[in-house]
């Protein structure tokens, strides 16, 4: 490969550091460039819903990059548009960047309150970014005497555990009958509801937040429910989900959908009419991709996980030529903290009819749950117990039959129970 | 163009949590740097002082499940395995 390819990654966020590092493990010898349109070199997020936000160490999350990376980033740029024929991107500066090859990585944003002028006002937040850590963790450090947070999946009730140890009084306003539940299912969630509500958090359940009450200075004093009741609140985070940076890609003739840009199994990009796109590839959040694991359904998650495995996938493919490429599978995975607990799923739990605690128990608040569907394990989910969890793992990747693992010495009795379907 | 160089200007510290089982051996190695809320929820410093160099390598070496990932511009690459 000449020392004048050029490889161009769309996104400056973990895939796409990843990605640069896995092209570098392979031994590619081009250039590598990553665009990313924030001003900071790569960090990480999941810390910043935690002990960002907690003001416990450093601020500071860049990533780990490797002293010989030898790439250039062009940071505070974003791409606006993309020419598939010509190989060419449009930036936001008004330049043009010609690729020999392309990885797209531009992941999610924080889906906004839908109110634009609501959500404009000065002390309504959302996370997705460092600058909205920083941002939120300063009207946290400002007392606020209620936070409102409208929205039960992770991110808002890891934000609503760090405003308890914060000492902060909060809502969090979930629309669903139970928190979590899309993620973890009935049986789960309604464990963290309690554990939540234990914790001291005011949890309002399947309440909907139609607008906000400001003052003069446009600062939201309270917030009106569907039902016409007023909670008064001078801090509110809307978590209300991510929406994919697809934005760029339009007129490109790709298969973008709100689930991202559609990719075969070797993270190569497809057309609207599911062509390949010669040397576009695709990783993390903005990949909705098929999965062997899971029957070839197309799978579109938001996991640090999937971002590194993806990228370094797509990165060794990126230069493989037609003969070498190999696919991507991944056994989705995350880990969430809050209120104490270390929280952490493996597989999909969607559309699983059946659960049971298989390690310690709910009343500890210590236990591994596996989740059924037809009669096969598809998904499993520690609470401080993750030393367990690797065994399932594979139980859950295999498929193994429903409940797996049964009768070792260690268990308590395995008690099946259908799990209702939630919606959150 | 925007921006050269994107690099960070010291030490820097992730931790794979998917990989992380809780084993709090970091914590030892490093108190600093590392600390468990509850049982095995972890949370570490990620730009840690240069001065702290040791502490993070010996607790990125003790790690069982060799879950944490450090790199340091200034240090010898090879005593980052």
């Amino acid at each position: 490969m000449p020392k004048a390819d050029r490889a161009v990654i769309v996104g400056a966020s973990l895939a796409g550091l990843s990605a640069a590092h896995a092209l570098r493990d392979v031994g590619y010898g081009g250039r590598i460039i990553l665009i990313g349109d924030e001003h900071e070199p790569p960090y990480d997020r999941p810390p910043l819903s935690k002990q960002v936000l907690r003001g416990l160490y450093s601020a500071d999350t860049s990533l780990p990059q490797r002293a010989d990376l030898d790439a250039t980033f062009r940071l505070g740029v974003g791409a606006l548009g993309l020419d598939t024929l010509a190989h060419r991107i449009y930036l936001s500066d008004g330049t043009q960047i010609v690729y020999d090859r392309l990885l797209i990585a531009t992941g999610t944003r924080a889906r906004p309150w839908p109110n634009g002028a609501e959500a404009a006002s000065p002390n309504v937040y959302t996370l997705r970014g460092h600058a909205d850590a920083e941002h939120l963790a300063r009207g946290l450090a400002g007392k606020p005497r209620r936070v409102l947070i409208i929205g039960g999946g992770f991110i808002g009730c890891e934000i609503a555990s760090c405003c308890r140890d914060l000492g902060l009084d909060v809502t969090l306003a979930v629309r669903g009958a139970l928190p979590l539940a899309h993620a973890l299912g009935s049986v789960t969630a309604a464990f963290m509801r309690d554990v939540i509500r234990d914790r001291g958090v005011d949890l309002r359940l399947e309440t909907e937040v139609a607008r906000f009450q400001a003052d003069a200075d446009s600062r939201v004093v309270a917030a009106i429910l569907r039902n016409g009741q007023r909670i008064e609140a001078d801090c509110v985070v809307a978590a209300l989900g991510a929406l994919r940076n697809t934005e760029w890609l339009a007129g490109a003739g790709l298969a973008v959908s709100p689930k991202g840009v559609r990719v075969d199994t070797h993270c190569r990009v497809l057309t609207a009419t599911r062509a390949v796109v010669p040397d576009v590839f695709a990783a993390g959040d903005i990949a909705h991709w098929p999965s062997a694991i899971y029957g070839n359904r197309h799978l579109a998650v938001e996991h640090w996980g999937n971002a590194v495995a993806q990228a370094e996938t797509a990165a060794r493919n990126m230069v493989a030529g037609e003969a070498g490429l190999i696919p991507y599978d991944h056994l989705p995975d995350f880990w969430s903290q809050q209120f104490g607990l270390n929280i952490k799923l493996v597989g999909l739990p969607t559309g699983a009819d059946q659960f049971a605690v298989v390690q310690g128990s709910l009343r500890d608040r210590r236990f591994i749950g596996v989740y059924g569907a037809q009669g096969r394990t598809v998904a499993a989910v520690s609470v401080d117990s993750a030393r367990w969890l690797p065994a399932y793992r594979a139980a859950v990747a295999e498929a193994t039959p429903f409940p797996p693992i049964v009768g070792a010495l260690d268990q308590a009795d395995i008690r099946p129970q259908p799990l209702a379907q939630v919606v959150s | 163009m925007s921006a050269i160089s994107a690099k960070p200007g010291g030490l820097r510290v992730s931790v794979d949590l998917n990989r992380c089982q809780g084993y709090a051996q970091c914590c030892y190695a490093a108190p600093e740097q590392f600390a468990l809320h509850g049982h095995e929820a972890l949370f570490y410093d990620p730009a840690p002082s240069a001065e702290a160099w040791g502490a993070v390598e010996r607790a990125r070496v003790a790690c069982p499940v060799q879950a944490i990932r450090l790199e340091c511009p200034t240090a010898d690459r090879d005593a980052e395995g």
